[in-house]
């Protein structure tokens, strides 16, 4: 097992760096630049911004001054956008609340999911059942963008209960309806896995054997049934929680939670070089992180898998 | 008792104290106007993106610049009308040849540190914005401003010590111009030419607008900044005319979609923001207290791609005037925009102070009338139903833009049976396709810098690096440079919007209207101010 955890992580930092050189070659490639507007800045004054992010110096000589003090200094450079900032800031800001709701999102999200699929497939086609397909389809159906404005209008424009917005260093008022928006679509997915693979499960020999020597149905679910089923859901739980915690642009737009989805976006727009390159290594290293978790895990669970 | 409290305390006893009548339950009134004041004096309002920058030497945009009014202040503030009033400046003179600028300081102005706000504060600030090593992308605003050798600071080859401005001594600040530039005064109340402490920049380097390094010298302090959420200022004790502000708190929420700010709004969590388009005549008519149309300064065109290499059919000046003329401006600013936006026949925005709209033969007929001509236009030029024009029209993503350009080639379409292509394109990509003249016909927009109309027309010079469209008219360039130095420049002016009618460079389409929503108990917005500069240390909230 260490050496499989040492060996991916080995094969994680070439991974890292082919995203890193891949980035910046099509992020060059797109037209415009970091410091173009309306308004063309004169030569003598873009040759002083140029020189001063050492955007003059060959293409070259930027990766390998990126990748250095990335790596040496864990310096991710000044954000070209917001110049009171520098790309660190902008993360130690926007991630820590991205981190909190999408923790949170992924909480809900498996609860109330697993419960779901779980209860509809032991009581498949009865009322229980249908309400619980309904409910994920529903969710599924409704994407966060629909869901977050109904949301808004509910609650703080009719009823008045909860803010329309912001983060105020995350108090509970303000991750309600950031985490519910996030939650559902992610907690319908996993209600459906978790419905076929539990359903197929309990179609499975060693179930009916289980039964056949008495065990009560609790005993047989929670002892038997729970870790073949989770597996299907466990592999869709390790880029969903990436997904979660590294943000969701929807979120941000409508909840004006200031996390990191929004900073991406809009550093794509703005050609903001260099945190478009700190969020992507960021997110890719997390991506390459919770993969790495879920084979973990995969192992542990099942004893079929070897390494 | 808490620091804080016991500050907010004080603050508000000294505010009680002395802006005139105290009820017994507290409420003030207004020192000039009488009416009751609101218990609650606090101010929110929503901006749609987070500003590149706060550092009066780097501002760039508008958001950033009305935090930066609030936080610093000029030689000059404006009124409510746009009109100059004294900041840290009480006047000036100007030398006979109008080259060189005396101002005089107040001596009670304090930074919010309590050190004194010298002219020296000034020489430093405007060395600094000029110096390429804060390589500000607003550095070119100090050669606008024509002060003597600022072209060559910013091109480095000359030190900032040698930027025409000095400190006489403490209260006295001169500045030498390189050209008499008669609107220099409007000029200073532009966040690049306010003072930055010295001190403190060089103690914190790029951090030191952070609220906990920040000292600044205007009406409010800066006490919460968490980029893409929240900005919030509070009153400057320090400040000199502090026992006259009224509001203690103001905030700026950044809120991206339009319509999710307009619901917090209605939920009570706004003071101010912005109606999304095509929404005003319904809010105006639910709300008609708070929804509010003022002319904005801008103005809103399509622009010829005149270029060599260019397509051969627009090269023709009456092809270009028939396509102007067959746009039915007033369709476009009362069915497809309806906020208060008004049809443009000039470029020239009509609310530019000192600027009459000269009488442009186009604006005064029918569209009918107008709609006649550009077929014989097209006809002559030797377009029709057998010889279709056919063109393309790009425009920047956005609906707005998206719907005016539909409805344009619509009408292109019915009145003259051209063909015309759409294509939208992200704005870095339009920009650099603009730019390298990769078009037929694009979408542009031009906002003042300052309010004259040389700030628009400037941009028909040929050599200007604003002029897409490479327009190039000696007569017109020469008109105006003239116009620079002119005592009454508006002759001039006519003359370049006859010529933009006559050779149709662009197609002027609409002038902007700022429309907005504004809490009810809010007062001393200044509607009537054309650049839209608005002081928090003016407004107030009465009780209701």
């Amino acid at each position: 097992m260490l050496s499989f955890i040492v060996r991916r992580l080995a094969v994680a930092i070439p991974t890292l760096l082919i995203l890193v050189i891949l980035s910046f070659i099509l992020m060059y490639a797109a037209p415009g630049g970091p410091f173009n507007s309306e308004r063309p800045l004169p030569p003598e004054v873009l040759a002083n911004i140029e020189a001063k992010y050492g955007l003059d110096q060959p293409f070259w000589k930027q990766i390998v001054n990126y990748v250095f003090s990335v790596v040496t200094q864990f310096d991710f450079g000044p954000s070209f956008q917001y110049k009171d900032r520098s790309v660190n800031d902008v993360i130690a800001q926007g991630f820590p609340v991205t981190l909190t709701y999408g923790f949170w999102s992924f909480v809900v999200a498996v609860s109330v999911g697993v419960s779901l699929g779980v209860a509809a497939a032991i009581k498949q086609n009865s009322f229980i059942d249908y309400f619980a397909v309904g409910i994920s389809i529903g969710a599924q159906v409704l994407p966060n963008f629909v869901m977050a404005p109904i949301l808004l209008l509910v609650f703080t424009l009719w009823l008045g209960w909860l803010p329309g917005g912001g983060w105020s260093g995350g108090q509970w008022q303000f991750l309600i309806m950031p985490v519910i928006a996030l939650s559902t679509s992610y907690m319908a997915s996993i209600a459906r896995i978790t419905r076929s693979s539990m359903l197929e499960v309990l179609n499975a020999n060693f179930i009916r054997t289980a039964q056949a020597k008495g065990l009560p149905m609790r005993r047989v679910i929670w002892r038997h049934a729970m870790k073949p089923t989770i597996l299907p859901v466990l592999s869709y739980l390790g880029p969903a929680f990436v997904g979660m915690i590294t943000g969701s642009v929807i979120i941000d737009v409508f909840f004006s939670t200031g996390g990191i989805g929004q900073f991406f976006v809009n550093s794509a727009f703005n050609r903001d070089y260099s945190v478009i390159m700190g969020i992507t290594i960021l997110v890719g290293t997390l991506t390459i992180l919770f993969n790495l978790v879920v084979d973990i895990l995969y192992a542990w669970i099942d004893p079929k898998i070897r390494y | 008792m808490t620091l804080r409290t016991r500050l907010l305390a004080t603050t508000s006893a000294i505010l009680i104290a002395t802006t005139g009548t105290v009820y017994a339950d507290g409420h003030a009134t207004h020192p000039v106007t009488g009416e009751t004041l609101a218990s609650d004096q606090t101010f929110t309002y929503r901006v749609g993106d987070e500003s590149p920058s706060i550092d009066p030497g780097l501002v760039e945009d508008v958001d950033g610049a009305d935090v930066v009014r609030d936080l610093f202040e000029g030689l000059y503030n404006q009124d409510a009308e746009g009109n100059l009033v004294p900041g840290v400046a009480l006047r000036h003179e100007v030398s006979d040849d109008g080259l060189v600028y005396t101002f005089t300081l107040r001596d009670n102005a304090k930074w919010s540190n309590g050190d004194p706000v010298t002219a020296g504060d000034f020489v430093y600030a405007w060395q600094r914005a000029a110096s390429p090593e804060l390589a500000s992308p607003y550095s070119w605003y100090i050669d606008l401003m024509s002060i003597e050798n600022g072209g060559d600071v910013i091109a480095g080859d000359m030190a900032p010590s040698d930027l025409g401005v000095t400190a006489i001594d403490d209260t006295t600040l001169e500045v030498r111009l390189s050209q008499p530039l008669p609107y220099f005064p409007q000029m200073v109340t532009h966040g690049t030419t306010f003072p930055v402490h010295q001190a403190t920049v060089e103690a914190y380097g790029s951090d030191w607008v952070l609220p906990e390094n920040i000292v600044s010298n205007g009406a409010y302090v800066l006490t919460e900044f968490v980029p893409q959420e929240k900005l919030v200022r509070t009153r400057n004790p320090m400040y000199w005319d502090n026992e006259n502000t009224i509001l203690e708190t103001v905030t700026k929420l950044v809120i991206t979609d339009e319509n999710v700010a307009l619901t917090r709004y209605l939920a009570g969590e706004l003071d101010r923001t912005d109606v999304p388009a095509g929404q005003f005549p319904r809010l105006s008519e639910q709300y008609p207290e708070q929804a509010v149309s003022v002319p904005q300064a801008c103005s809103y065109y399509y622009m010829f791609n005149l270029r060599d290499g260019a397509p051969e059919e627009l090269q023709d000046p009456n092809v270009r005037k028939a396509l102007s003329l067959a746009v039915d401006r007033d369709i476009i600013v009362e069915n497809v925009l309806a906020g208060g936006q008004k049809p443009a026949y000039t470029f020239t925005h009509w609310a530019t102070a000192g600027f009459e709209t000269p009488d442009i033969p186009m604006a005064t007929m029918t569209q009918p009338e107008r709609n006649a001509l550009a077929q014989e236009l097209l006809a002559e030029a030797g377009y029709g139903s057998d010889n279709p024009l056919s063109i393309d029209l790009v425009y920047n993503t956005n609906e707005a833009h998206k719907a005016v350009a539909i409805a344009i080639s619509q009408m292109w379409k019915q009145t003259l049976g051209v063909e015309t292509t759409l294509a939208n394109q992200e704005w870095q990509t339009f920009l650099e396709a603009r730019s390298n003249g990769d078009f037929d016909v694009a979408r542009g927009g031009w906002c003042a810098d300052y309010n004259e109309a040389s700030t628009f027309l400037d941009l028909m010079q040929s050599g200007s690096g604003y002029n897409d469209s490479k327009y190039n008219n000696p007569e017109v360039d020469a008109l105006l440079a003239e116009a620079k130095t002119a005592n009454n420049p508006q002759a001039n002016y006519d003359r370049v919007e006859e010529f933009i009618a006559r050779d149709t460079p662009i197609i002027p389409i609409y002038h902007y209207a700022a429309v907005d929503m504004f809490a009810e108990n809010l007062e001393g917005w200044p509607y009537e101010n054309f650049e839209q500069n608005w002081y928090s240390k003016d407004l107030y909230k009465i009780a209701q």
